[in-house]
């Protein structure tokens, strides 16, 4: 072996900030040889995927309409994985959230904006958190692994939404396609102008500032890093893993659901089949580039938002499919857990030794 | 009910639990090497579509099995290199790979939607097929379904009877002390995440040459976890393992079974069923969590890094 790892012994905080950019850096060179494999030059393909989304007319605001889910479920996602709890099923709480919000809105079509739109938007949290409560009392109370059932509550929600957008809550006038009536005025996202900018753009940051206050300030912060990081010191300080593990599950669930119910009564504007593409899955990454820290995530998302324009934008101008925005997703996480070991470990090289035969 | 009646509903269950069974025993392996590899899903796909290009442009599905194998592999390696050498979550890291391995199966396969690639065929066995009822379950399938019997066999044998096993099971349950032994745990754990990867990508072709038998970006439909959940189910024991791929590949029969003759509950609910049945499944068998750390191998998804 010509190289091995040493272990620095604390952890290098050049690297903890550094590993993600150089993913980045890494994941863009990679991409350029994936353009120049399927026939585009590197440069004018990195260029359509991350830049010219960016400069096109109203690509800020298409960047900020993506990143807010992806902020809202990252922080909740990161919130939990600092508890040692795999949430994988942001989407099954996303789809719920939209479910159980939708339900309502669709309910009440002539209803005023100023009740009928907070109660549509609780109901959407209340059902991402029913849907991880799901997965919460199962690790608890019968030792599930949280990472299969909150993958296959993903499969059930959509396969739930499905069956409603096609039998009993499809649109009477919708000419047999499979989605709800739109919803009424009084359950709409606003939105800001003539941009496609809506409230949620902003909500999103703010709940990530506010997450972040409660991690790093709040007792109920600590507890969950030691719950984490140390679940022995945690179990002798007399912390509850039961109640952190509801906790952590009902946060990022509720969070999900708040993202699902605002895509569609925002972007979407109705129920319908398909209304994440993957949101939840991406989140994953966001939370993970975004070091699981909630200001983090804020630029992770950003960054993984891009990354959908860019797909879209390969799709139109060089002809690509759009799936590109996976293997970039799954690309930049590669890169990244790779990297990270440079956090604690140092590359060393190892001179070829010559072993003295024993006598 | 007549014999050929019951013993064409067998071999509709064969058919679709063959690949869970594939699947889920090559994560057996890899998990009683102590590597939890999450990524079966993603490898499913790229063998999937590996499989499907390589028997389209060849003409040979059997090439295409070898392919998907191949591929399978391959991918496999990218998390090996990435949790193994590299020390990075195998959590993440697999989830990283289903990412990815949607991404690449739905890139290299845009061009193969809707087009049609040779599929894999029966293989009668003389004279043993003709055998009233047993001969069209055990004896008319076709190769991989033959395999899938054999390779129950052969990993129960490897990991209780031969020293290899025995090496194997040491270096899940106990790497450390693997190691002391002057055992290579880490050449070890590459090799149970290669074959991993192998079965994977051949239960994917499976798929893509046998069953669907069509490219299609979602195939794999969820198959890849719910063989993840087959094996905790399992207590990774090989003939459990039999037993829940069959009863899973029952369910999901049932479902369309239903569909077919026309049940009153609606379409959607019904494809939930093996969903909701692996969450049931899981919660059954989970609930003592005290058998499960008994059968669990110790060392399931931790950290080995040797101090030279």
């Amino acid at each position: 072996m010509l190289f091995r790892l040493e272990p620095r012994g604390l952890r290098s905080d050049f690297w903890s900030y550094g590993s993600p950019v150089l993913a980045v850096v890494l994941t863009i060179v990679t991409m350029g040889v994936i353009f120049a494999i399927m026939g585009a030059p590197p440069i004018t393909g990195i260029e359509t995927f991350l830049i010219s989304p960016l400069t096109s007319p109203g690509g800020i605001g298409s960047l900020l309409v993506r990143a807010a889910p992806l902020i809202m479920i990252g922080v909740g996602l990161a919130f939990c994985y600092r508890a040692n709890v795999w949430n994988i099923g942001g989407d099954g709480q996303f789809t719920m959230g939209a479910i159980f919000g939708g339900g309502i809105a669709l309910l009440l079509p002539n209803a005023p904006f100023w009740w009928c739109y907070p109660l549509v938007l609780v109901c959407g949290v209340l059902g991402g958190m029913f849907w991880a409560g799901i997965v919460a009392l199962l690790k608890l109370k019968f030792n599930a692994n949280e990472i299969l059932t909150s993958l296959m509550l993903v499969y059930i929600a959509q396969l739930i939404l499905v069956w409603l957008v096609t039998g009993p809550w499809r649109d009477p006038q919708g000419f047999g396609f499979p989605q709800s009536a739109m919803f009424g005025a009084g359950a709409t996202t606003p939105d800001f102008g003539t941009t496609s900018i809506h409230l949620g753009c902003v909500l999103a940051p703010l709940l990530a500032v506010a997450l972040w206050l409660v991690m790093s300030r709040s007792v109920l912060g600590f507890q969950l890093r030691v719950v984490g990081q140390a679940p022995r010191a945690a179990r002798y300080a007399g912390f509850s893993n039961a109640r952190l593990t509801w906790i952590a599950l009902l946060v990022s669930g509720g969070l999900s659901g708040l993202a699902g119910i605002i895509e569609v009564t925002g972007p979407i504007g109705q129920l319908t089949t398909t209304i994440t593409p993957g949101y939840g899955f991406t989140a994953v990454i966001v939370a993970f580039l975004g070091r699981l820290h909630p200001v983090g995530v804020i630029f992770a998302a950003l960054l993984l938002a891009l990354s959908y324009l860019g797909g879209d934008a390969a799709q139109i101008s060089l002809n690509m499919p759009n799936s590109i925005t996976n293997i970039f997703q799954g690309v930049l996480l590669f890169y990244l857990l790779g990297v990270d070991v440079l956090i604690l470990y140092r590359i060393r090289r190892v001179k070829p030794r010559i072993v003295e035969p024993a006598v | 009910m007549n014999l050929v009646y019951v013993s064409s509903f067998i071999v509709s269950i064969i058919a679709a639990s063959t690949p869970l069974l594939l699947a889920a025993s090559g994560e057996l392996i890899t998990e009683k090497s102590g590597v939890l590899n999450l990524g079966v899903e993603g490898m499913m796909l790229i063998g999937a579509i590996a499989g499907f290009a390589t028997a389209h442009a060849t003409g040979s599905a059997a090439l295409g099995i070898v392919a998907a194998a191949l591929a399978g592999v391959a991918i496999s390696m990218v998390f090996a290199v990435l949790t193994l050498s590299l020390l990075a979550n195998q959590i993440a890291a697999g989830l990283a790979l289903t990412i990815f391995g949607h991404g690449l199966a739905a890139l290299l396969g845009a061009g193969y939607v809707g087009i049609s690639a040779p599929v894999l065929h029966a293989i009668a066995i003389p004279v043993l097929s003709a055998i009233p009822f047993i001969g069209p379950i055990l004896f008319d399938q076709n190769i991989l379904i033959y395999f899938s019997f054999l390779l129950i066999c052969a990993i129960s044998w490897f990991l209780n009877k031969t020293h290899a096993g025995l090496i194997l099971r040491a270096v899940g349950d106990s790497h450390d002390a693997a190691h002391a032994m002057g055992y290579p745990v880490i050449r070890i754990r590459y090799a149970a995440t290669a074959f991993g990867g192998a079965l994977a990508g051949i239960a994917g072709a499976y798929l893509s040459l046998f069953y669907s038998p069509l490219w299609s970006q979602d195939l794999s439909a969820g198959r890849g976890w719910i063989a993840l959940a087959l094996v905790v189910f399992s207590a990774w024991r090989p003939f459990y393992l039999l037993a829940g791929a069959y009863l899973f590949g029952g369910v999901t029969y049932l479902a369309l079974y239903l569909q077919g003759v026309g049940v009153s509950i609606p379409s959607p609910l019904i494809s939930a069923l093996p969903y909701a049945g692996t969450i049931a499944v899981l919660v059954l068998i989970s609930r003592d969590a005290r058998r499960v750390r008994l059968n669990q191998p110790a060392c399931l998804a931790k950290y080995f890094h040797a101090v030279a």
